[in-house]
C-alpha cells in the first residue's frame, strides 16, 4: 500500500511537535521537508562518496500473511506500522567506505599534513574505537572496491554509523527492522518488491540460483520501485533490532505502531539481518523474511573472547545506512552496548 | 512451529547441513578409532583439563574442549602472568559449571607448567607462545598426559628434533596428541582432501598457498617492563618466541600443501624482509615472505605470507593437478570431476577436541604430532631460506644447530633483541 507524500509531511509535522529537543548540538538535524531529496555525500577528508535516497514516510503492513508460500511463523502476525521519512543508502555500504573506518585508510592523520587543526567532527570521529585487525582476510577474496563490505559484526556496523555520524555531522545509523522492510517493499504487498513471481528474482537480486559463488559489485541489478539497489540478495543486511521470533505478536494489530524497534542490548546475538544474500534461496529474499545472527557466524574465531568486530563465517552479511529526517526519541544517542571483556 | 518453519530450516541447507556434517564426522572418527563408549559417567573417563598458557587462544581452546564433549572439566591453569589467568577465568564465565580452578590450582611463573603437570589432570592444553612448545611437549609426555598442543609446535630445528622425540615416546606410552591445525578437523577440508587423495585432480603438480593479511596487535614497551616482560607480552615480534609469522600463522596453509601432497618439501629458496614494520616495537621479525618450495618429483609449492596494512589480502590454498584444479579453502574442485562441498562447515576448533577426546575414550588415542612437526619444519625451512637468501634443504633445517631459546629464561634475564636477519649476510646454521 502507498501513502501519499502529503500524508507523510503531515506526519512529520505532527511528530516534530511532540519531539523534545534533546538532539546533541554537535550533530544537528538540519533537514527540512523542502530539502528532503536524494543527495550524495563525500566522507570528509577522503574522495569516497555515498548516495542517499529520500524515502517518504508512510504506513504499511509489516510481516507476511500466513498464506504466503514459504512463510515461517516469525513473520506474523502482520501488523500496521507507521514509518517517518528518512534517507536510505542507495547501495549497500562498500569496502571503499568501510575500509576508511575499519582500517583508517585514506584518512588524514591528526594533526593533518597541511598543518591545520582538524575539525571538531574529525576529532570526535578519531576518538571512536576502530575495529581490531582481523586475523584473516575479511573480504575472503570476494573483491574489495565497489563490493559490499562483509563479515562485520552487528556491533561493528553500528560503530561504523557512529563514526560516519561524527565525521559528517549528520545522524547516520542502521535502519530499524520496520524501516528496512518498508523500504524493501517500496509499496509492494507481495512476497517480493516486484511481485510474487520468484522467476523474476534474478533481474533484481544476486542469490543462490543465479550466482552461487560470491557477492557482487553493488548496483548491478534492477533497483526496487524507490530506487534502492540490492535490497533483495547480494548481502543480507544488518538492521538495528534484536531478533525475537515473537516480537510481532507483542504489537497491537489494529493501531499502527509508530517506529517499532527492539533495541539492541549488550548481547552479541541474536540480531536481525534482512533481504537474504548470495548464499540464500529465493524464499529467504522475500521482503518479510527474517534471519537471526548466531555464534555460528564466528565458529572459526579461535580466541576467547571472540572478536566483537569480525565474524569469521558470515561472508553473506553486510549492511546499509539510513539517516532519519527527525530522529525518533528512543533512538537518540543510541550506541552499541557490546563490549569486549578486558 | 508450523510447516513452513520446518521447511525454512530444511531450505537453509547450510544451516541444516551443519548437524549432519558434525555427526558424519563423529561417525567417521568412531569408525576409524573403534566404537565410542555409549555413556560417559562422570568418573573414570572424565577429562580433567590443565591449561598451560592462558591468553585468548588458550582460553578459547579451554572453552572449545569443554564444549566438545560431555564430562570435560578445566581443573588447573598456568601462565607466566597472573593477569592472564584472571582475565581467562572471567572470560570462561559462560562455561563456569565446567571450570573448577580454585586459587591453589592457579600457577604463575616460568615453572607454572610443571605445577599444572603435577596436578591431577589427564589432558593438557599447551597454548603459550610457540617458543616454549618443545619444552612443554616433552614435559607433558614425560608426565604421561594426553595433550592438545597449539600450532606451531616449535620455532627452530632443535625444537623440532625434541618434538619428534616426544612423539616417539608418546607413541610408546599410548598418549593422545592433537595439534591445532584445525583445518584437518574441518568438514569441508576433510571432504575436499579425501577427494584429492582419491585422485579427483590426478597427480598434484603444483600448489600455491597464501596468508596475506593486514597487521596484527602490537604492545610497545611500557615503563617498568623488563626485557623479558616486554618480549613475552609482545611475543609475536620475537623470533625465539613466535618463529616469525611464516611459522606462527602461515603454517596452516603449508600444512594443507603437505596434507594434499602426503609429504614434505626437500628444499626451499625464499625472499622476505621488513618494509613497513620497521620500528623497535616490531622486534626482529619480517613482514613479508615469498618461498619457492621443492618437493619430490619436481613438484613446487609457491608460498606467500604478508602482514601489511592496505594491501591485497588473500588466505587460501590452490592445488594444481594433472587432471583438474582444487581451490582447497573454497572446497571446490574443477576439471573432469568437478565437485563442490555441498553444505556448511562444522566448528573446527571444537571438533579437534571432540575427535581427540573420542579417541582417548575409545582406547585408540591418535597422535598428530609428527605430521604437524613436519608442517612446522616446512615453515621453519622457508624462514631459513628467506633469512639467509640461500637454498636450504630439509635436512639442513631438521639438523640446524640454531637454538633460538635464550640461554637463561627468567624475569631479570638480559635479552637483547637479536638483529633482523639480512639475506646474503645471515648464514644458515
Amino acid at each position: 500500500m502507498y501513502l501519499s507524500v502529503f500524508a507523510s509531511c503531515l506526519l512529520l509535522a505532527a511528530y516534530s511537535l511532540v519531539t523534545r529537543s534533546t538532539i546533541s548540538p554537535a550533530v544537528p538535524v538540519t533537514a527540512t521537508p523542502e530539502e528532503f531529496k536524494p543527495y550524495a555525500e563525500t566522507i570528509p577528508g577522503t574522495q569516497v562518496k555515498f548516495e542517499m535516497v529520500a524515502i517518504p514516510g508512510g504506513t504499511y503492513q509489516m510481516g507476511s500473511p500466513a498464506t504466503e508460500p514459504h512463510r515461517p511463523s516469525d513473520e506474523g502476525p502482520q501488523h500496521p506500522v507507521t514509518i517517518r521519512p528518512f534517507w536510505m543508502g542507495k547501495y549497500e555500504v562498500t569496502w571503499d567506505e568501510y575500509d576508511l573506518f575499519a582500517f583508517g585508510t585514506g584518512i588524514e592523520k591528526s594533526p593533518n599534513r597541511t598543518g591545520t587543526t582538524n575539525s571538531e567532527e574529525q576529532q570526535v570521529a578519531d576518538a571512536i574505537t576502530r575495529p581490531t585487525p582481523p586475523y584473516a582476510d575479511p573480504t575472503f577474496g570476494y573483491g574489495r572496491s565497489g563490493h559490499p563490505a562483509i563479515s562485520m559484526t552487528h556491533h561493528a556496523a553500528m560503530e561504523y554509523t557512529r563514526w560516519l555520524s561524527a565525521k559528517t555531522g549528520k545522524i547516520y545509523r542502521l535502519p530499524t527492522e520496520a524501516e528496512w522492510e518498508y523500504a524493501c517493499r517500496a509499496g509492494s504487498t507481495a512476497a517480493y518488491s516486484f511481485g510474487d513471481d520468484a522467476a523474476k528474482l534474478g533481474e533484481y537480486a544476486w542469490y543462490s540460483a543465479n550466482n552461487s559463488s560470491r557477492p557482487h559489485r553493488v548496483g548491478r541489478k534492477k533497483p526496487n520501485a524507490w530506487g534502492l539497489y540490492d535490497m533483495e540478495g547480494n548481502v543480507a543486511e544488518w538492521v538495528l533490532d534484536l531478533y525475537d521470533k515473537d516480537f510481532y505478536k507483542t504489537i497491537n494489530p489494529l493501531i499502527p505502531a509508530v517506529g517499532p524497534v527492539l533495541l539492541p542490548t549488550e548481547q552479541e546475538y541474536p540480531y536481525v539481518v534482512r533481504g537474504g544474500g548470495w548464499t540464500d534461496a529465493a524464499a529467504d529474499l522475500r521482503c518479510a523474511a527474517r534471519r537471526a545472527s548466531t555464534d555460528e557466524w564466528s565458529r572459526q574465531d579461535p580466541q576467547l573472547p571472540q572478536s566483537i568486530w569480525w565474524h569469521t563465517d558470515a561472508t553473506f552479511v553486510g549492511f546499509r545506512i539510513v539517516r532519519p529526517v527527525e530522529e525518533q526519541e528512543n533512538l537518540e544517542g543510541l550506541k552499541s552496548k557490546v563490549k569486549k571483556l578486558e | 512451529m508450523n510447516g513452513s518453519d520446518t521447511e525454512r530450516d530444511a531450505r537453509s541447507s547450510r544451516r541444516a547441513f551443519l548437524k549432519t556434517s558434525t555427526m558424519a564426522m563423529a561417525g567417521g572418527v568412531a569408525a576409524q578409532f573403534g566404537v565410542l563408549p555409549a555413556v560417559h559417567a562422570a568418573g573414570s573417563d572424565e577429562i580433567r583439563v590443565g591449561l598451560i598458557g592462558c591468553g585468548e587462544r588458550g582460553t578459547g581452546a579451554a572453552q572449545n574442549a569443554i564444549e566438545s564433549s560431555p564430562g570435560v572439566k578445566l581443573m588447573a591453569m598456568g601462565d607466566v602472568f597472573a593477569d592472564h589467568i584472571d582475565k581467562s577465568l572471567a572470560n570462561l564465565e559462560k562455561v563456569r559449571d565446567s571450570v573448577d580452578v580454585p586459587e591453589d590450582r592457579r600457577f604463575v611463573g616460568f615453572d607454572a607448567y610443571e605445577k599444572v603437570l603435577a596436578s591431577d589432570v589427564n589432558y593438557v592444553i599447551l597454548a603459550t607462545p610457540p617458543g616454549f612448545r618443545p619444552l612443554h611437549l616433552k614435559a607433558a609426555v614425560t608426565a604421561g598426559k594426553n595433550i592438545f598442543a597449539e600450532k606451531p609446535v616449535a620455532v627452530d630445528g632443535p625444537g623440532i628434533r625434541s618434538v619428534l622425540e616426544a612423539h616417539e615416546e608418546a607413541k610408546t606410552k599410548g598418549l593422545a596428541i592433537g595439534v591445532g591445525t584445525q583445518r584437518r578437523h574441518q568438514a569441508g577440508y576433510r571432504e575436499t582432501m579425501k577427494r584429492i587423495q582419491d585422485g579427483a585432480i590426478g597427480e598434484i603438480v603444483e600448489a600455491r598457498v597464501y596468508w596475506n593479511q593486514g597487521p596484527i596487535w602490537v604492545h610497545p614497551r611500557q615503563d617498568g617492563w623488563s626485557d623479558m616482560e616486554w618480549q613475552l607480552r609482545n611475543w609475536y615480534y620475537f623470533t625465539w618466541l613466535c618463529g616469525d609469522h611464516i611459522v606462527e600463522q602461515h603454517v596452516h596453509n603449508l600444512d594443507v600443501a603437505n596434507w594434499a601432497l602426503k609429504s614434505h618439501p626437500i628444499g626451499a629458496v625464499g625472499l622476505g624482509g621488513r618494509q613497513v614494520r620497521t620500528g623497535p616495537e616490531y622486534g626482529n621479525i619480517y613482514d613479508h615472505f615469498a618461498v619457492d618450495y621443492e618437493y619430490e618429483k619436481g613438484v613446487r609449492v609457491a608460498s606467500y605470507c604478508r602482514q601489511m596494512p592496505n594491501c591485497e589480502n588473500n588466505v587460501s590454498e590452490a592445488l594444481v593437478g594433472s587432471k583438474g584444479f582444487c581451490q582447497a579453502n573454497k572446497y571446490s574442485i574443477t576439471g573432469p570431476r568437478p565437485w563442490q562441498f555441498p553444505g556448511q562447515d562444522n566448528k573446527p576448533y571444537t571438533q579437534e577436541h571432540t575427535d581427540l577426546i573420542a579417541s582417548i575414550r575409545a582406547g585408540k588415542p591418535y597422535n598428530e604430532l609428527k605430521t604437524v612437526a613436519e608442517s612446522t619444519l616446512t615453515a621453519i625451512l622457508g624462514r631459513m631460506a628467506a633469512y639467509t637468501g640461500k637454498a636450504v634443504t630439509w635436512d639442513q633445517a631438521l639438523n640446524s644447530k640454531e637454538d633460538l631459546m635464550p640461554s637463561r629464561v627468567d624475569w631479570d634475564a638480559k635479552l637483547d633483541v637479536a638483529p633482523v636477519a639480512m639475506p646474503g649476510q645471515t648464514e644458515p646454521v
